[in-house]
């Protein structure tokens, strides 16, 4: 069984956002990047299944759409464990550019699960596991909570309202993985570390594609309002506020 | 010059800063306050590979450079001194010895195991009686054809109960002076070995320290390590090694207790705005973080100057006493910023300053230091 799990990286959870180009920009300058959270999630259960049953799973592949830069977050996902990757070599303009490239580059590869993070930490699109699926013509299963397999048999737990949903998946399918996939991202070992500098890193050329959107304008969100104070004899008021005010209930 | 780490060496740092918080924070206060020895978190900080990162892969180890070492230890120590002196001894003293000194069955026999982590290793020096002083030793190895008999008694021994592999220095022929000591692999299951019970330390509580006692221990003759008469200069050479270690142990205490400074800092008010805009605690913050740089550069030369097999003793030394040293006063001032807060355990800097003190003390306390850089530069 072989699996692909798409990477991007994502700057740090810890970044002072700024914006340039008239506000239309990202002001990358002084960024730490880290492999978006789900996605190192994703890797972290793909390796732990591997480790789990040996011979299940023969290989696994990262993928990101990235300059020469993102080539330490690529190393990084190797030294947690995936086997070998492949990258882009393009900036990531769009969801559907993002897609396109990833489909591309991995059409041939027969790869029995896909796994993206359900949104990147930094535009948030959640776009680009329905879209990869479709362009490869597979089976997309969202909200993933649990992965197993176990011999060939494929395993899926995806939240739904008010619960879970356990399902059988035939592979090849995309699965689109938030909380739950892992408990935490998995601490690279210096063994892992040590092996990463020789692990296949293949560099693709970009495919012709086009995006679908472009950024008007990004906007800062709103600073807080200053947090008000009730004593336990201010319920009347809080109630008041709340209804009237706020509008919350 | 190049100030910039590599981006291997960038995810070692950040792989120990995630095991310290994640694993170490979250019990750390209560280990100290019950002086219990963290075997679980030894245990998957052996899984990850820390105790033998620095010994070739060849010997199972993770083939990384002492630059590296530095970064993990300070992550480690600013969280918990008592796991990073666990990992110190192992990989500085231990490993790197008997893989510089060792012969091929000594590596194959005990270096392999201790740097794939599965067994901990522990340097036997100090002796009641010989404690800065390393040529007074009392304790001797008497030749007796096929094996020595150690005989004495060590003192202030970490991992002295968790540790499987001894390496003990003893004299064999007390008329040589230094050139009659030997050092030694010694398994402490060995019968005659008997420990004294657990020191009830100030600070690096929940490292197991003992002193340990020899009777009559037989020692296999092919576990002498070197040339007869090499046990005083391996002692040094390691010791050389083991400062950058405990040197980096001292910085990530002060780092430690500047970051929960500054955070503290930019929380607590006193006369209607926070303390750091106080100018008394922002200039303290301003000389914590210049000492702490001054630091951070001395470990990394010496790192540096060790990677590129280039002369490191004077370095190590400078960087072990400066480290130490101003480890103590940033840990203090820490204490003294966080006010009331300070003197309680939850707040973790009382903590960080009771380990600081022994950064001063042990591997060569301050003023040893002191006379290794002198006699350097006077001879």
């Amino acid at each position: 069984m072989k699996i692909l799990v798409c990477i991007s990286d994502v700057p740090d959870t810890t970044t002072k956002v700024k914006f340039k180009d008239d506000n239309t920009a990202f002001e990358t300058a002084g960024v730490q990047w880290v492999i978006n959270p789900w996605d190192e999630l994703s890797l972290t259960r793909a390796v732990e299944m591997k480790e789990k049953t040996p011979g299940l799973i023969d290989n696994i592949t990262v993928v990101t759409v990235g300059p020469k830069e993102s080539e330490a977050t690529i190393r990084k996902a190797l030294a947690i464990g995936a086997d070998n990757a492949i990258r882009v070599d393009a900036l990531p303009k769009d969801a559907f550019y993002v897609a396109s490239q990833i489909a591309e580059a991995v059409k041939n590869e027969n790869f029995d699960i896909i796994l993206t993070g359900i949104d990147s930490a930094d535009y948030n699109g959640s776009a680009v596991g329905g879209m990869l699926a479709e362009m490869l013509d597979l089976t997309s299963v969202s909200s993933v909570s649990s992965l197993n397999a176990e011999n060939s048999k494929v395993t899926v737990t995806r939240e739904i309202e008010g619960g879970t949903e356990t399902i059988e998946a035939a592979t090849p399918f995309l699965a689109i993985v938030q909380k739950g996939i892992a408990i935490e991202p998995k601490i690279p070992a210096m063994r892992g570390i040590m092996m990463a500098r020789t692990k296949p890193l293949k560099v693709v050329e970009p495919a012709d594609s086009e995006t679908l959107t472009h950024i008007e304008k990004f906007e800062m969100p709103q600073a807080k309002g200053a947090c008000k104070k009730f004593d336990a004899e201010g319920v009347d008021e809080l109630v008041n506020l709340l209804h009237n005010e706020a509008k919350m209930i | 010059m190049n100030f910039n780490f590599t981006e291997e060496q960038k995810m070692i740092q950040q792989a120990a800063k995630d095991f310290a918080v994640r694993e170490l924070l979250p019990d750390v206060i209560e280990r100290d306050t019950k002086a219990e020895f963290p075997t679980a978190h030894i245990k998957k900080l052996s899984e990850l590979g820390f105790l033998g990162m620095m010994t070739a892969p060849e010997y199972d180890g993770g083939g990384m450079d002492t630059i590296s070492y530095v970064l993990a230890m300070e992550e480690i120590s600013k969280v918990d001194a008592s796991v990073s002196v666990i990992m110190s001894v192992c990989n500085s003293l231990v490993n790197w010895g008997l893989e510089t000194y060792g012969t091929e069955a000594q590596k194959e026999k005990y270096l392999k195991p201790l740097a794939r982590g599965e067994k901990i290793g522990a340097f036997l020096l100090s002796e009641p009686e010989a404690g800065s002083d390393a040529t007074k030793q009392r304790t001797t190895a008497e030749d007796k054809g096929d094996y020595y008999l150690l005989n004495g008694t060590k003192n202030w021994i970490t991992n002295a109960a968790s540790a499987s592999v001894y390496l003990v220095i003893a004299h064999t022929n007390p008329e040589k002076a230094h050139k009659g000591i030997n050092a030694f692999i010694v398994e402490k299951d060995s019968p005659g070995i008997t420990l004294g019970p657990h020191e009830d330390k100030m600070g690096m509580r929940s490292s197991d320290t003992h002193s340990v006692m020899f009777t009559d221990v037989k020692v296999p003759k092919e576990n002498r390590i070197g040339e007869d008469g090499f046990g005083f200069s391996f002692a040094m050479k390691t010791l050389d090694g083991g400062r950058i270690g405990i040197a980096s142990q001292a910085l990530g205490l002060a780092s430690g207790a500047l970051e929960r400074s500054i955070q503290y800092a930019k929380e607590r008010k006193a006369f209607g705005t926070e303390i750091a805009n106080h100018q008394a605690i922002a200039f303290k913050i301003a000389d914590m973080a210049v000492k702490i740089e001054n630091a951070r550069n001395l470990c990394l030369k010496a790192a540096w100057l060790k990677d590129n097999k280039q002369p490191y003793g004077l370095m190590s030394a400078m960087a072990k006493q400066y480290c130490a040293d101003i480890a103590m006063e940033v840990t203090t001032e820490a204490v003294q910023i966080h006010g009331g807060y300070g003197y309680v355990k939850e707040y973790h800097v009382e903590r960080l300053m009771r380990e600081a003190k022994l950064t001063q003390i042990y591997e060569g306390t301050s003023e040893i230091q002191k006379i290794v850089i002198s006699r350097s530069l006077l001879k």
